[in-house]
C-alpha cells in the first residue's frame, strides 16, 4: 500500500506545521498556485508505521550479509552516525563564517591530511559528492593540465574493457574519446594492447587496482612508465582500495590523480544509493588543478580555500562544500581504525575473499581466475551451470535472497560469462562465509532437481520475481489517484 | 581488532583452507617495491569513548548564532520522526536497489518521492534524485542540449539572477562539452531578469533558458512571459525552484502556455539539516517527452510473478553501467537516504502543512523588512513581489556590518558584494518559519548597532 492510499481529507500530523496560516496575500494571484499538490494526508503515527514497515522490506548490512562485489558492503559503525549528527554540526549554515566552524574544519583538514598520507598523494580535495563526480573532476584535471601546456592533440582516454561503466561515461563527459583495451587471460591489462593504444593522442588512462576482475595489476609500475613516457597521465579509480588499504599506495604506483569512495573503503553508509563522497587526491603534476573548496590551516585557524586562493582549480562541483556529513563519518571511522587498523582492513578483507574463493572452488564452482590470488573480491563464473542445468547467475542471485544473503554483483565485469563478483569484506565472520558456501551448494542441488523452481525464485521476500520488462515498457513512474 | 570478528582459531582454519601459512602470503602478487607501511603522520587508533570526547569538544566550539542566511540553504524545522526513521539500519546501510526484490523499502520510498515531486512541480516524471541543486542544474543543461532536437547551437541562457554557485558548478561540469552559457542581465530596479537583455536573443538559435523562481535575490520572475518567449524562440525552459516555495507559487508545469520542460533544484529545505552544505539532494522533474534523456536513477511500478505490485529501477539503458560511453551521464549513486528524509518530511507536512511553512517564512521576511525599515542606512534594493528572501542595501561596508552582527549572535545575511559588485554594499537576508518575533527584534537591534559603529568609523 502506498502512503497516498492512507489519505483522508483533513487529516494531518498537527504537531509539525506552524499552528496558523499566515498572511501571504501580498504575493499577487498570478504568481500563486491554484490547487494544492497531491501529497499525503495522514497522521504522524501512520507515517511512522508506514515507513517502518517499508524499511523492513529492505536487505541491508545491518540485517544480512551483503557480498556485493565492488561495493564494499562492510559494517557502518554507529558511532560515525551519532557523532556526525551532533546538533552543532547539523545547525551550521554553509555560509556561516569559518569561525563558527573551526571544530568541523579541524576534522576535515585532518581527514584531508590522513587520506593524502594513506594514498601517497600530495594533497586531497573533499569536494566530490560521489565516486563518479570524483572521476569527472579527476579527468577534468587531466584535461586542464594538457590544455595549460597547449597539448590540444591529446584527445583519447584509455580504459580497460573490464572497467566500471562510470569510467568511459566520465571520459566522454570531459570531451574525450574512449579507447578500450583488452584484458589478458591472466586478468592483467593486455600489455600489447596497451602499447598499441598509447601515442601522442593519449591524454591518460583510467585504471582500477586491484582491478574489477579482483586481481592486483602486477605490471602497474611498467604501465605507469609507458603512459608517462608518451606524456599521458594515470587516473586511479579507488573503488577497490579496501583491498590494499595501508599495504600499498596508489601514489607509489605512479598514479597522478585518484578518487576514493569514502562510502566503500571508509565505511560511510550507502543509504539505499547515496549520499556517497568521492575524495580526490592529486600528485604534484595535478595538485594545482584540484576542485574547490579545500580546507586550509593557517596557524591555529582553519578556513576554506576558494577560487581566489586557487586560480588554477577546475572549479566548483557543488553549491557548497560537498557532502560534509559523510566526510565527518569517514573521519570518525578513520580515527577508530588508526594506523594499526587500516592495514588490518586490507588483510582481513583479503583473507575473507581468498577463503571464500577456496571454499567455493573446493565445492566445485568455477573461479574466473583460479591461478591468481583474490584481492578483496573474486569472480565465480556460472557458465557451466548455465549450460548443464539451464540456470543463470540471475537465478542463483535471486535464490540466495531466500537464504538470507544479499546477492553478489551479477553480470559484471562483462567479459566473464555468468559472472558473480563476490566481495565478503573484513567485517563478516567465518560462519557467515560458511553459510554462503552452503547456500550456493544447496541452490545448485535445487537446480539439479528442478530447474523451473529456481527460475521462479525468490519465494520468501516481500515480492516474488519482478517483471522488469513490463516496468520499462509500460512506464509507471508516479502514482495517480483513481488510476 | 575494531570491527573484525575473527578469532585466532578462525584465522588458522581459514589459512589452512586456502593453503597458505600466513596472511602476508596473500599479498605476494603485489610487487615488493610497492609494499609500504603507513607514515607516522597517520594517527594511532582511538576507542569510541576517545573519539566521542574529541568530537563533542569540537562540536562545542561550533555553537551557531541565530541564522538569517538563506542563499540556497534554509533553516527549517525538521520533525523528529524524519531522522529517527531515516537512520534505521534497513534504510541507512542498504545499497542501491539493484536486487529489487530485496529492496522494496528503498524502491517504494523513491516511487512515493517521485509522485510527491510530480505533485509539487506539476510536471510528469521525476527521477529518484541527483547530488545537489547546483549539479542538478548542470545535468539539466546537458539534458536540454540532448533533448532539444530543433536547436544545434548548444547555447543556454543563464541569467545573472540564478544562484552564482549554480552557475559556477554548471560551468565546471559542462565546460568540456562545447556548450555556450550566455549571461542575461537583470533590472536594477526590480531585481528581475531584464526582458530587454533577453530580446537580444529573439530569433537566434537558443537551446534553453534557465529561470530561477524565486530568483537568487528572492524576487519573483515573470515566469509566464519568460516561458512563452522561450518556447516561441524554440528554446526549452529549465526551471530552478525551491520546493517549499512551490506550496504557494505556480508550479513550473503551469508556467506560461505550455509549462517549463525541466524543473530542478535543491531538495535540502525538505527535512535535510544545514550541515555546512551537505549532504543534500538535487531533484529533477520533466515532461514525458524528455524522460529518456533524464539522468540518474528512476523507479517504476510493475508486478511480480503473482501479479502483485512491486517496484524496480527502470529505464536503465540510459545509464553508465549499461551504455558506458554512450550513457546520459556518468551518474551512478543518487542521494537515496536524503530522499528518504524528504519523503518522510513531505508525508508529515502534507500540502496544507507545507503551505503553512511557506506562508510563515513569507510573513517572517515581511516583518523583518518592516523591522529594519526605520533604521537609517538600510533600504530594500528591489521593489516587487518576493518570497522569504530579500536584498538590503547598506550605507556601510556589508562585510563589516555582517561581522559585527555575528559578534552579537546574529548571522545577518549573505554578502553580495563579490558576486554582484554593481549592487554596492548589499546583503541577501532570509527568514524561515523558525525565526521568532524576538529573533527579528534582535536582528534589527544588531543591524542598527553594527551600522552605527560602521558609520562612526
Amino acid at each position: 500500500m502506498l502512503i497516498f492510499e492512507h489519505n483522508r481529507e483533513g487529516r494531518r500530523a498537527y504537531a509539525q506545521a506552524p499552528r496558523q496560516q499566515m498572511e501571504h496575500t501580498d504575493i499577487p494571484a498570478s504568481y500563486r498556485r491554484r490547487a494544492r499538490a497531491l501529497l499525503p494526508e495522514v497522521s504522524e503515527l501512520q507515517v511512522v508505521r508506514h515507513y517502518t514497515r517499508l524499511s523492513q522490506k529492505n536487505f541491508s548490512i545491518d540485517t544480512q550479509p551483503y557480498p556485493l562485489g565492488s561495493c564494499t558492503m562492510k559494517y557502518n559503525p554507529r558511532a560515525c552516525n551519532t557523532l556526525a549528527m551532533l546538533p552543532e554540526f547539523l545547525a551550521r549554515h554553509p555560509y556561516a563564517p569559518d569561525r563558527f566552524g573551526q571544530g568541523l574544519l579541524a576534522c576535515l583538514w585532518e581527514l584531508q591530511e590522513l587520506l593524502a598520507a594513506v594514498t601517497g598523494m600530495q594533497g586531497v580535495s573533499l569536494a566530490p559528492m560521489a565516486g563518479a563526480q570524483g572521476e569527472l573532476a579527476g579527468v577534468a584535471m587531466i584535461r586542464a593540465y594538457h590544455e595549460a601546456r597547449g597539448a590540444h592533440e591529446r584527445t583519447e582516454i584509455i580504459v580497460p574493457d573490464a572497467a566500471h561503466g562510470t569510467n568511459p561515461a566520465t571520459a566522454v563527459m570531459c570531451g574525450y574519446q574512449v579507447r578500450e583495451i583488452a584484458t589478458a587471460a591472466d586478468g592483467d591489462v593486455d600489455m600489447a594492447a596497451l602499447k598499441g593504444a598509447l601515442g601522442p593522442q593519449t591524454a591518460g588512462i583510467m585504471l582500477t587496482n586491484p582491478s574489477t576482475v579482483g586481481v592486483f595489476e602486477r605490471r602497474i609500475e611498467e604501465i605507469a612508465g609507458l603512459v608517462h613516457e608518451v606524456g599521458g597521465l594515470l587516473y586511479y579509480d579507488g573503488a577497490n582500495l579496501n583491498a590494499i588499504l595501508g599495504k600499498a599506495r596508489p601514489g607509489d604506483m605512479g598514479f597522478d590523480v585518484i578518487h576514493l569512495n569514502l562510502h566503500k573503503t571508509f565505511s560511510t553508509p550507502h543509504g539505499g544509493g547515496g549520499p556517497g563522497a568521492g575524495a580526490l587526491g592529486a600528485g604534484k603534476r595535478l595538485y594545482e588543478f584540484m576542485p574547490i573548496p579545500i580546507v586550509a590551516r593557517e596557524g591555529a585557524q582553519y578556513r576554506w580555500h576558494t577560487e581566489a586562493d586557487r586560480p588554477q582549480s577546475i572549479g566548483r562541483l557543488s553549491t557548497f562544500g560537498g557532502n560534509i556529513g559523510v566526510l565527518l563519518r569517514a573521519y570518525v571511522y578513520a580515527r577508530l581504525l588508526g594506523r594499526e587498523g587500516m592495514p588490518r582492513v586490507a588483510e582481513f578483507a583479503t583473507l575473507n575473499a581468498n577463503y571464500l574463493m577456496a571454499r567455493l572452488r573446493a565445492a566445485g564452482f568455477q573461479i574466473a581466475y583460479p591461478q591468481r590470488r583474490a584481492s578483496h573480491e573474486f569472480i565465480v563464473s556460472l557458465k557451466r551451470e548455465a549450460k548443464e542445468l539451464g540456470v543463470t547467475a540471475m537465478d542463483f542471485a535471486k535464490r540466495l535472497l531466500d537464504y538470507g544473503f544479499h546477492a553478489p554483483t551479477t553480470y559484471f565485469p562483462l567479459l566473464v560469462a555468468e559472472a558473480l563478483l563476490i566481495e565478503p569484506t573484513e567485517t563478516e565472520a567465518k560462519e557467515d562465509l560458511d553459510g554462503f558456501v552452503a547456500a550456493m551448494c544447496r541452490i545448485r542441488d535445487e537446480a539439479r532437481e528442478d530447474m523451473a523452481f529456481l527460475k521462479n525464485a525468490p519465494y520468501k521476500l516481500a515480492v516474488r520475481r519482478l517483471d522488469e520488462v513490463r516496468a520499462a515498457r509500460d512506464l509507471n513512474l508516479s502514482w495517480k489517484s483513481g488510476v | 581488532m575494531p570491527f573484525i570478528p575473527h578469532t585466532e582459531q578462525d584465522i588458522r582454519d581459514m589459512l589452512n583452507a586456502i593453503g597458505v601459512a600466513e596472511i602476508a602470503t596473500l599479498f605476494d602478487e603485489i610487487p615488493a617495491s610497492l609494499h609500504s607501511s603507513l607514515p607516522a603522520s597517520v594517527p594511532s587508533q582511538v576507542t569510541e569513548m576517545e573519539i566521542t570526547r574529541l568530537l563533542h569538544e569540537r562540536a562545542s566550539r561550533d555553537v551557531q548564532p541565530a541564522c538569517f542566511i538563506g542563499a540556497g540553504a534554509y533553516d527549517h524545522h525538521i520533525p523528529a520522526v524524519v531522522w529517527e526513521l531515516t537512520t534505521r539500519g534497513e534504510f541507512y546501510s542498504a545499497y542501491t536497489p539493484y536486487q529489487a526484490e530485496a529492496s522494496q523499502g528503498t524502491l517504494q520510498v523513491a516511487y512515493e518521492y517521485q509522485t510527491m515531486m510530480v505533485g509539487l512541480t506539476g510536471l510528469d516524471v521525476s527521477n529518484a534524485s541527483l547530488y545537489d541543486g547546483a549539479s542538478a542544474l548542470a545535468e539539466a543543461v546537458l539534458m536540454a542540449v540532448r533533448g532539444n532536437r530543433k536547436s544545434s547551437a548548444r547555447r543556454v541562457l543563464m541569467p545573472a539572477t540564478v544562484h552564482p554557485a549554480y552557475r559556477r558548478v554548471t560551468e565546471t561540469i559542462v565546460r568540456n562539452q562545447s556548450i555556450q552559457l550566455e549571461a542575461v542581465d537583470y533590472e536594477k530596479r526590480s531585481g528581475k531578469l531584464n526582458r530587454a537583455a533577453l530580446e537580444r536573443w529573439s530569433g537566434e538559435d537558443v537551446t534553453a533558458l534557465v529561470i530561477q523562481q524565486p530568483n537568487f535575490f528572492g524576487c519573483l520572475e515573470e515566469v509566464h512571459e519568460l516561458v512563452d518567449w522561450a518556447h516561441a524562440n524554440g528554446a526549452l525552459v529549465i526551471a530552478v525552484v525551491n520546493p517549499i516555495a512551490l506550496a504557494l507559487l505556480t508550479p513550473p508545469g503551469e508556467w506560461g502556455q505550455s509549462g517549463a520542460d525541466i524543473a530542478c533544484g535543491e531538495g535540502q529545505p525538505l527535512g535535510i539539516p544545514l550541515s555546512s552544505g551537505g549532504p543534500y539532494f538535487g531533484f529533477m522533474v520533466c515532461k514525458n517527452a524528455y524522460v529518456r534523456q533524464m539522468p540518474g536513477r528512476i523507479v517504476g511500478r510493475t508486478v511480480d510473478a503473482e501479479g502483485r505490485p512491486g517496484y524496480t529501477l527502470t529505464l536503465q539503458p540510459r545509464e553508465q553501467h549499461i551504455r558506458r560511453s554512450k550513457a546520459t551521464s556518468n551518474i551512478c549513486t543518487n542521494q537515496g537516504l536524503m530522499v528518504t528524509a524528504a519523503t518522510l518530511y513531505m508525508s508529515l507536512l502534507g500540502a496544507v502543512g507545507l503551505e503553512r511553512v511557506a506562508a510563515a517564512c513569507h510573513a517572517n521576511i515581511r516583518s523583518l523588512l518592516d523591522a529594519v525599515a526605520g533604521i537609517e542606512g538600510v533600504r530594500p534594493a528591489f521593489a516587487g513581489p518576493l518570497f522569504h528572501e530579500a536584498v538590503l542595501q547598506l550605507d556601510a561596508p556589508a562585510r563589516q556590518v555582517l561581522e559585527r552582527m555575528a559578534g552579537t549572535g546574529v548571522l545577518g545575511g549573505y554578502d553580495l558584494s563579490q558576486s554582484y559588485p554593481e549592487l554596492g554594499q548589499a546583503i541577501l537576508v532570509c527568514a524561515t518559519e523558525k525565526r521568532t518575533d524576538e529573533d527579528t527584534a534582535a536582528y534589527a537591534r544588531a543591524m542598527q548597532k553594527a551600522l552605527r559603529v560602521a558609520q562612526r568609523a
